[in-house]
């Protein structure tokens, strides 16, 4: 209720603004969040490149903005409104905008929609998104390295594909170092709630781990780990500030490349519907600098990242043995191939818990 | 058992916020008004807090920026739905998305920024006390402030005239009205006190839960908080019980994830839902006759006609 108000009132506020603009003859780039700009995670990164593209283009397009718009049929009106104001290319951010994008998109044929981090398109809606499973197997041999007492603490978001590989990319990294190493899992079931996120930390420390690495968008959980002398992984931005003592590295969203490419090609008239998977290689993603470990492990993580980035380690390298200990089929040669990790529903080897769902 | 002993701190620090903001709401709704506006108080006590202690050092004067931050929000609530007599239920809803706005803006500034958080009471001797010692007698002022709150409330609602005053208010305007009290003073005052709590407990946030600032970092209690008013029937005890019992059930539903029990995270982290839920039907079926919801919340009192 609280929150399809908000989207209303957004919505009533853009159309006043819209009829009072001129039509200008500046390519109008829209973009829709899902949490606030200053979410310091998800959002606060799509907004750091909607700058960036502005300053790299700003003499030639205009963007738009709406903060805080809810997943579902909500996002459809909200989505409806940047069209209406004359925006040509829309950048929907966020998983659950993608059916409401597709509808939108087949309404408005002469509009270019990007969804990140779907898997529906048409040929006027690319996707794209980033492996960041990647970063997640750079994350488990730091993680497995560090560990004194040998328990990682996992907090997840939602049990979704993309949550789910990065936890196996870091476990197949960690049980590379060390065999014996245990993670422990705890389902937050919000992206953004950081009382919740600080005590799931608190619980994964109090169970013993001591290596926090996270899959929502607040530094609550870095906060707990740096108060209680532990170490944690940031994610989707630079957390440092927040654990200068306790921050590994952290998974950096870097979309600007990939925004500016896009809007260049659109104001080339060369834009067509794609299907971008981009990684390490096209720089859809960064490590934040390795911090608080020694060289050695420094080392092996930067060794570890130029050797994904040549494309010569694969975190899914065959063979992945599920948590049954059977080999999981290998669709894609020597690795599982693509839409084996954007479907992962499953756990490998090692992780002593159960799926939810499962 | 040093494990419980870090359960119980955690339950406690949960609870706290859910405590202070539903204290404040119960006064609101005894004396008759329904202000749904707290989370939208709360979010703008939690910016207004997170600024005035990370511009003066003082955590203090955080709390009491965001105790102003919460009753200024509620003034506009009564102006409102007090002083010009619109729907409570509009207004209230309102209040919260101006709120939530308001406190994007108010702490844009902030954002990123990063305190020390409140200081935990220490008694050598007494903190160090296995399993009871940190329970306590190492609480942040905060934890301890709320159950004087509590205690303070129900002392006022049961046990003085004022108390009684602002209960008949609740229950029957018109007559309240009649006997000679100044019904909407009472009222105005009830609502402030709300917002006092409310901006209190969105503080408590950003000054000793998670310290930093981030738009929309209440996450719904404040609806919480509401529903607990309505869980408690509308008794300072039972809201204590209950705020405490939310808490348990959040944080142990983590732990129970953190020891792999087998069951769906997703219902576990429905479950204090769910107790909310089960609680309210055993209270209704328990009720011997009557609402216990003040008989005059939520309507619209206007002296003059």
């Amino acid at each position: 209720m609280r929150k399809s108000l908000l989207a209303l009132a957004a919505g009533l506020l853009l159309a006043g603004s819209v009829s009072a603009a001129s039509a200008a003859d500046k390519l109008k780039v829209g973009f829709i969040y899902l949490g606030p700009i200053g979410d310091l995670g998800w959002t606060y990164q799509h907004d750091q490149a909607r700058l960036a593209l502005e300053k790299e283009l700003g003499d030639k397009i205009e963007t738009t903005y709406l903060e805080n718009v809810p997943e579902g049929p909500d996002a459809e009106r909200a989505i409806e409104q940047l069209v209406r104001a004359g925006n040509k290319l829309i950048f929907t951010t966020s998983f659950g905008y993608m059916d409401p994008t597709l509808k939108v998109a087949k309404k408005y044929p002469n509009v270019h929609f990007e969804h990140a981090t779907g898997y529906k398109r048409e040929k006027n809606m690319s996707t794209y998104s980033s492996r960041w499973y990647q970063g997640r197997y750079i994350q488990g041999l730091i993680a497995a390295k560090m560990s004194k007492s040998g328990v990682l603490g996992y907090i997840g978001s939602f049990p979704i594909p993309e949550v789910v590989s990065g936890i196996n990319a870091t476990m197949i990294a960690a049980q590379s170092i060390n065999p014996n190493i245990k993670v422990k899992i705890i389902w937050a079931n919000t992206w953004f709630d950081p009382g919740k996120e600080a005590d799931a930390a608190k619980a994964l420390i109090d169970q013993g781990a001591d290596v926090i690495m996270q899959h929502t968008d607040s530094p609550a959980a870095m906060q707990i780990a740096s108060e209680r002398g532990k170490l944690a992984f940031g994610q989707d931005s630079e957390m440092i500030k927040f654990g200068p003592k306790t921050q590994l590295t952290s998974i950096l969203d870097t979309w600007a490349p990939y925004y500016i490419a896009r809007v260049k090609a659109e104001l080339d008239g060369t834009w067509k519907s794609e299907d971008t998977w981009g990684g390490l290689d096209s720089h859809m993603f960064a490590m934040a600098p390795y911090t608080n470990m020694p060289d050695d492990v420094k080392k092996i993580a930067e060794d570890a990242q130029a050797a994904i980035t040549a494309g010569k380690l694969h975190p899914f390298k065959c063979p992945v043995i599920g948590q049954d200990g059977k080999e999981i089929e290998c669709k894609g040669g020597a690795n599982l191939d693509d839409g084996q990790i954007l479907g992962m529903n499953f756990y490998v080897k090692g992780i002593d818990d159960k799926l939810p769902g499962k | 058992m040093e494990l419980v002993e870090a359960i119980i701190l955690s339950v406690l620090a949960a609870s706290t916020p859910l405590l202070i903001a539903a204290t404040g709401e119960l006064v609101t709704e005894r004396s008759g008004v329904l202000n749904l506006g707290v989370e939208g108080m709360m979010i703008v006590g939690a910016a207004c807090g997170f600024g005035g202690a990370w511009l003066t050092g003082s955590i203090l004067i955080g709390a009491l920026f965001g105790i102003i931050a919460g009753v200024l929000m509620s003034l506009i609530f009564a102006l409102m739905a007090l002083g010009l007599a619109v729907n409570q239920v509009a207004t209230g809803l309102a209040l919260t998305i101006l709120g939530i706005g308001l406190s994007g803006l108010i702490g844009a500034g902030f954002v990123g920024e990063r305190l020390t958080p409140a200081a935990h009471l220490y008694i050598s001797g007494l903190t160090d006390i296995p399993l009871v010692g940190r329970v306590l007698f190492g609480e942040d002022a905060f934890v301890y402030f709320s159950i004087a709150l509590i205690v303070g409330v129900w002392w006022f609602l049961y046990r003085t005239r004022a108390g009684l005053i602002l209960r008949a208010c609740g229950d029957n305007h018109i007559s309240a009205h009649a006997l000679g009290y100044p019904v909407l003073r009472i009222r105005t005052l009830a609502v402030m006190f709300g917002g006092a709590c409310a901006g209190l407990a969105g503080a408590y946030l950003p000054l000793a839960y998670t310290p930093f600032f981030i738009p929309g970092m209440t996450a719904a209690r404040g609806w919480i908080a509401l529903a607990l008013v309505v869980f408690a029937s509308w008794r300072p005890g039972r809201l204590v019980v209950g705020a405490y019992l939310f808490g348990a059930v959040t944080i142990l539903q983590l732990h129970a994830q953190g020891w792999g029990v087998g069951i769906p995270s997703q219902f576990m982290s429905a479950l204090p839902y769910l107790a909310t839920v089960i609680v309210l039907v055993l209270l209704s079926r328990a009720r011997t006759g009557g609402s216990t919801a003040p008989a005059a919340l939520g309507i619209v009192f206007v002296p003059d006609r």
